[in-house]
């Protein structure tokens, strides 16, 4: 099998099931109860909370969740509950995941003011980030930007946003969709009062996500409970899978060459195939998408998957539906129609790459007319 | 308390001197169900069918829920068995009637004496057991035009049956009395509803697929697989069979023209239908087809179709709309897997400007530019059979 849909979700490291079922067998105490089950099952927990600080190199709390749609609503409806006079405005970009997107338009119904800032095009030299810092005004409460688009990759510098907003409005709150980025990205470019991780990007366990708080910032809790996590994440730790995702964060290596040759491996094969282009810019380099004109992505995923090669079609989340993000990136519909992602892992090897590009270049010998 | 299912039959209570073969058909099809419910004893007489659990593991709500759905059940009641004894009956039949009667405001009393040997009369059965309810349960009123239950005592020839709860059967008449069939079931919201209605006039339901993989997913295979499964609590067990299309559907993209699609397209999959008819015994052949909902359903495509057709084809929802069909899709619980997002085989390939109205002189002279017997062997062939059974 060759797996080249990781920005969908990845395939568990051994060490993070040994870590899951270690904990299982030894150590699935509540970390609320009094006795020394439960006090060892705490340690568990306030261990991976700072083995995802560090990973995050950042100073402040972390709250496990369910996964990264729980850790963007909360942030996104308990923060604007808790700094209610801060102003109705909040700054996001146009290519959200729809995790942070519906939550926006939830938003909107009820009253808040949401601006849109649509990605540079390829090539465009205008200054994203800035568009996005001078769309803050006094009456901004919150910023909400993605640090890795999960379609095309487009990384966003949410360090320099995260400074430039704060000289304008240090009032305003601003939280980053991490997801895409965390263990694979430099985090240089990455800072905020919120951020939105994930376990099951980055080879953990499905189920489980976190939610970064920066010292001070404040936020209402959207699970109301029995008061574990500060009273702000009700309901009891799931220990094992917390311990899962905290070995995945120690495992994850540093693929930052591995990426970029992968990456450039296959724009050049693919460029050898007429007719493809790539949708990708500005990218993190486990990402890439591309349309294969003549073929539509649904085929063309099939065709691959009859020989164990499994990419994704726009976004795995909205299975069939065409992608509104690539359009954002100028893909039109007639190439966002035929598009295909392929994101990598660490277990990805040069010769995958090379697999890739004869499965589409015999799927366009079958499906183009 | 003995308590029993009296299951009532709808239309074959009309049947003349085959009446018999009916009832014991029905009676076959609810034992066959009942088989998941625990032990049950069944006896009929006088047009119903009497369900009595053999023992308490025996789960009457469950009987109740799969006895329903056998076509040929008008409707269905759990009731209590009393002695033909109308002291015994309100002694032991009101407070029986508590839980039905506790929620409700009004209620009225129906009586039945099939045994005209019984000492009261139907309207004195109704008056003097309308009182005794009273008395037990005084927050209820009497309203015999809306009432929130009715009550029905029964005087048969062996018992006196006593309910407040009737539950409307499928209706129809019992699957196998009318041989059997083959569906073309595509995975959407109309032939599912096709062969249910079918099978509701005593139809014996088998069901052909035809998948298209790579361009089709696995996920519509199992889409429909899932309506197969959501099928047979209705039209018992179905044989499925899944033919392989692609090859065909290549060579209809490569060598006809691309306005005929659709219609020959159709015709290739009856034609295939034809010879799994004739190899395993079906008498016709079903779709779920309703006319003028896409380009391959016109009067005249249709007509075109129905010509490579050697056995009769029924369309029991060609004169329905897309909201009456998607009604009895809810109804039967089929709604909502038709309407997940996979394609099926229908929708590849379709043509950008379809003919509405084809001449089958055209249709045939377009067809005939491929020799498809070859690739229509070895579909057959290929095809892969999978069993749901009840």
């Amino acid at each position: 099998m060759i797996y080249l849909d990781n920005s969908a979700t990845t395939m568990p490291f051994d060490s993070v099931i040994e870590a899951v079922a270690a904990n299982m067998r030894k150590n699935s105490g509540n970390a609320s109860s009094l006795h020394k089950v439960g006090i060892e099952a705490e340690k568990v927990v306030k261990a991976a909370k700072q083995t995802i600080l560090a990973a995050l190199k950042a100073e402040g709390d972390i709250f496990f969740t369910s996964g990264a749609t729980e850790s963007s609503n909360t942030v996104l409806f308990g923060v604007p509950k808790t700094y209610r006079h801060n102003g109705k405005r909040m700054v996001t970009t146009s290519f959200e995941h729809p995790s942070v997107e519906n939550p926006l338009r939830e938003l909107e119904k009820a009253g808040y003011e949401v601006v849109r800032v649509k990605p540079p095009r390829r090539g465009e030299s205008r200054d994203f980030e800035q568009q996005i810092i001078d769309a803050v005004d006094e009456n901004t409460l919150l910023v909400s930007v993605m640090w890795v688009n999960n379609e095309t990759g487009f990384v966003t510098d949410t360090a320099k946003i995260y400074k430039a907003v704060k000289r304008r409005n240090p009032k305003t709150i601003i939280h980053v969709d991490a997801v895409q980025g965390f263990c694979k990205l430099p985090v240089k470019s990455l800072a905020a009062d919120f951020i939105s991780l994930s376990a099951h990007k980055i080879h953990g366990p499905k189920g489980v996500g976190a939610l970064y708080r920066a010292p001070g910032a404040r936020f209402e809790p959207l699970l109301y409970g029995g008061g574990q996590q500060a009273g702000l994440r009700s309901g009891t730790e799931p220990v094992d899978i917390i311990a899962g995702f905290a070995e995945a964060v120690r495992s994850y290596p540093d693929c930052g060459e591995k990426y970029e040759t992968l990456n450039d491996r296959l724009i050049n094969r693919l460029s050898e195939l007429d007719d493809v282009i790539i949708n990708s810019y500005g990218n993190a380099k486990n990402i890439l998408n591309f349309s294969v004109r003549g073929v539509r992505s649904e085929i063309m995923l099939h065709f691959l998957e009859e020989r164990e090669i499994y990419v994704s079609s726009g976004s795995a989340c909205s299975r069939g539906k065409t992608s509104g993000v690539l359009a954002q990136f100028g893909v039109s519909d007639k190439d966002a129609d035929c598009a295909i992602r392929a994101s990598f892992s660490p277990f990805t090897a040069d010769s995958d790459i090379d697999s890739l590009v004869q499965g589409i270049s015999d799927g366009i010998k079958r499906f183009r007319r | 308390m003995q308590e029993v299912i009296m299951a009532k039959y709808g239309e074959i209570a009309l049947k003349g001197l085959n009446k018999n073969t009916f009832e014991d058909l029905l009676v076959r099809n609810i034992k066959r169900r009942l088989v998941k419910c625990g032990e049950f004893h069944i006896t009929r007489n006088q047009s119903t069918i009497y369900i009595s659990p053999e023992n308490d593991d025996a789960d009457i709500e469950k009987a109740i829920e799969w006895v329903r759905k056998v076509f040929g059940v008008a409707a269905v009641q759990r009731a209590a068995v009393l002695p033909k004894d109308f002291d015994e009956i309100v002694k032991q039949g009101v407070p029986y009637l508590e839980e039905a009667l506790s929620t409700a405001k009004t209620f009225k009393v129906d009586a039945k004496r099939s045994d005209k040997r019984f000492t009261l009369k139907t309207p004195d059965i109704q008056r003097e057991l309308g009182a005794a309810i009273l008395e037990a349960y005084p927050h209820l009123t009497v309203d015999v035009h809306e009432p929130d239950v009715t009550v029905l005592c029964e005087i048969r020839d062996s018992n006196a049956y006593l309910n407040a709860e009737r539950i409307i059967g499928v209706g129809g008449i019992p699957v196998g009395s009318s041989g059997t069939a083959l569906i073309l079931l595509s995975g959407g919201i109309d032939s599912p509803v096709a062969a249910y209605m079918m099978a509701k006039r005593g139809i014996g339901v088998d069901a052909i697929h035809f998948q298209s993989p790579p361009y089709t997913s696995e996920r519509a295979l199992m889409k429909v697989e899932e309506l197969c499964g959501e099928l047979v609590p209705y039209c018992g067990d179905i044989r499925f069979y899944i033919v392989p299309f692609t090859e065909i559907q290549e060579a209809l993209r490569d060598h006809c023209p691309e306005e005929y699609f659709t219609v020959i397209m159709r015709r290739l999959m009856i034609k295939i239908t034809n010879r799994i008819c004739a190899a395993h015994d079906y008498k016709a052949i079903i779709t779920g087809e309703s006319v003028g909902q896409v380009a391959s359903q016109t009067i005249m495509a249709l007509g075109c179709t129905d010509k490579a057709a050697e056995y009769p084809v029924f369309r029991p929802v060609i004169g329905m709309d897309k909201k009456e069909i998607t009604e009895i899709a809810r109804k039967i619980g089929t709604f909502e897997t038709s309407i997940q997002p996979y394609e099926d085989c229908c929708t590849v390939f379709t043509p950008k400007h379809p003919r509405t109205k084809p001449v089958l002189s055209e249709v045939e002279a377009a067809e005939a530019r491929f020799d498809f017997a070859p690739l229509i062997e070895k579909a057959i062939a290929g095809i892969e059979i999978k069993d749901f059974k009840l």
